[in-house]
């Protein structure tokens, strides 16, 4: 094909859009084609996803459904058996600084001899060649966790706090190491009403500099502050929230489901069911 | 003796407690009785008189440190199983190598310790264990806190978790070995984890934990040897007993306290 007047400017436009890409990539994930299975168990098929930088998103889906898997697939702690992952154009792994995680703090020992400022100072790890703190990181532990509201218990046994107290802790401990990305699993479980407001309060805040990508099994809670919503079921969907219906949720989680309303946007007599 | 293995015994101790491998020094513990039956059964059998049981347990323990490492890294769904039989097979090869050993062994010693056994050249190696553990320790504290921890996280921050996991487990290897002189294959893990255990009821933090143990561990030796010897019983035991009552007792006033709390 020659190109005439009529196509090159698109062209050029197209081939500038590429060149950008590469020096500083727009899409804070990137996913095509990617397969993933447990042996013989397919989790993931054929997954196509791609998360823009600043996004606010929430990964839903049934239990066993691949979120999990999913991210630990962008964490890169497994890798796909097909197709590519890349989070601000590059593997996983060669951007891990970029990441901050915060796992649920279900799977880690409550006994440990932890203080929350032990916890806070271990997202300061990868930074250094030496293994010991300096002044510098005991710095940026302290203003992690003033941003979550946490610092004034630098000092307490990290057993001694409640649970959202604790998904605080572990939100300062990934902020520490000033990520682009954050992932969190699950952050609302186990937490009550009240902590889980003051949560998205700080996300929400967060989110003006960061792109967040959150598991969660609550959709309709979430949707009020998330920009879209990422849908895993062994196949990957994409919404933005506001065409979030019925038809979507039964395309995830199959069969007829009653959907629970939690926008509280109704009167107080309750609304009137069909 | 039992004073200076303190050292090694509180700091090793206290990982073992927190990042729950017990079980895995068990399996280790065990293991080494196979170390030493093959170098006992080497030496008398091809004269290589320079092989020291403790040779072969060390060597043995070490293996059996990184196998079941390596297990518990790469296959968690079968990690009991393949540890229950490093535990029991590498027994069994201890007692079939002394069976075909020429000659009658006490082993009880191996089994149960006899810390009236302990030679000069065995305080020496219990120097050189603590001045290597308590290097490790300072080189590598915030990490291996943090390995222990969330071995996970760690990994996203750029460590080589499973290379650490697996370097405390050979410390682990190490320091059992050394414990068997003194209380015995059976109960070293009693000794290796009660006074952590103890500690960890105290204080808040691994460092002051692992001080609190190394002085728990202390305690412990010095009150069994003297129970020991005043009463003419084992040492061994004597030690894990006065151990075990503490640590009784310590959760027992813990609940008291509770209970006392709530009214």
């Amino acid at each position: 094909m020659s190109l005439t007047l009529d196509n090159y400017q698109p062209a050029v436009d197209l081939i500038w859009k590429e060149v950008i890409n590469i020096v500083e990539p727009s899409q804070a994930v990137d996913i095509k084609n990617a397969s993933f299975a447990y042996q013989q168990k397919k989790v993931l098929k054929d997954v196509n996803l791609s998360v823009p930088r600043g996004d606010f998103a929430t990964i839903v889906g049934p239990n066993g459904g691949g979120k999990t898997t999913l991210l630990k697939l962008l964490l890169g702690l497994l890798k796909p058996n097909s197709g590519t992952i890349k989070i601000f154009g590059k593997p996983p792994e060669k951007n891990r600084y970029k990441i901050g995680y915060m796992p649920q703090y279900s799977h880690l020992d409550m006994q440990f001899p932890v203080t929350v400022m032990d916890v806070a100072l271990m997202g300061r790890l990868g930074k250094r060649r030496w293994d010991r703190y300096s002044t510098l990181d005991r710095d940026a532990a302290s203003a992690a966790l003033g941003e979550v509201k946490m610092d004034t218990f630098k000092k307490t046994h990290f057993n001694a706090l409640s649970g959202g107290q604790k998904q605080r802790v572990l939100i300062a401990r990934a902020l520490c190491s000033e990520p682009e990305l954050l992932l969190l699993d699950e952050p609302t479980s186990n937490i009550d009403q009240e902590s889980e407001k003051d949560l998205y309060n700080i996300l929400k805040r967060l989110n003006q500099r960061m792109t967040i990508l959150l598991v969660s099994h609550d959709l309709g809670f979430t949707s009020q502050v998330v920009k879209s919503v990422i849908c895993v079921n062994r196949q990957v969907v994409i919404h933005p929230t506001t065409t979030i219906d019925g038809t979507m949720i039964k395309d995830i989680y199959g069969g007829d489901l009653k959907m629970i309303r939690h926008d509280h946007r109704c009167c107080e007599m309750g609304h009137i069911h069909d | 003796m039992g004073l200076l293995a303190s050292i090694s015994f509180g700091i090793i101790g206290t990982y073992v407690v927190t990042k729950r491998i017990s079980y895995l020094a068990g399996a280790i513990s065990h293991s080494a009785f196979g170390g030493i039956g093959a170098a006992l059964y080497l030496n008398r059998t091809f004269g290589l008189s320079w092989l020291d049981p403790m040779m072969g347990a060390v060597a043995s323990a070490l293996a059996a440190a990184i196998i079941t490492g390596l297990v518990s890294i790469y296959a968690r769904e079968r990690e009991d199983t393949v540890i229950g039989a490093i535990w029991s097979v590498g027994m069994a090869a201890g007692l079939i190598f002394i069976d075909l050993t020429p000659g009658y062994f006490e082993i009880s010693s191996f089994l149960f310790g006899d810390i009236l056994l302990i030679s000069s050249k065995d305080i020496i190696m219990v120097l050189v264990l603590d001045a290597f553990i308590v290097t490790s320790t300072l080189l590598f504290y915030n990490r291996l806190l943090a390995v222990c921890f969330d071995d996970e996280f760690a990994t996203l921050r750029g460590i080589n978790a499973h290379g650490y996991y697996i370097f405390l487990l050979c410390l682990t290897a190490l320091t059992i070995v050394l414990l068997v002189r003194i209380v015995g294959i059976v109960m070293v893990i009693a000794l290796l984890t009660l006074p952590a255990a103890v500690a960890g009821k105290f204080t808040t933090r691994m460092w002051k934990m692992m001080l609190l143990s190394i002085f728990f561990c202390m305690a412990f030796n010095t009150a069994g040897l003297g129970l020991a010897f005043f009463q003419g019983l084992s040492s061994g035991p004597s030690i894990i007993i006065i151990a075990g009552l503490t640590y009784l007792v310590v959760i027992s006033l813990q609940k008291f306290k509770e209970m006392v709390k709530k009214g």
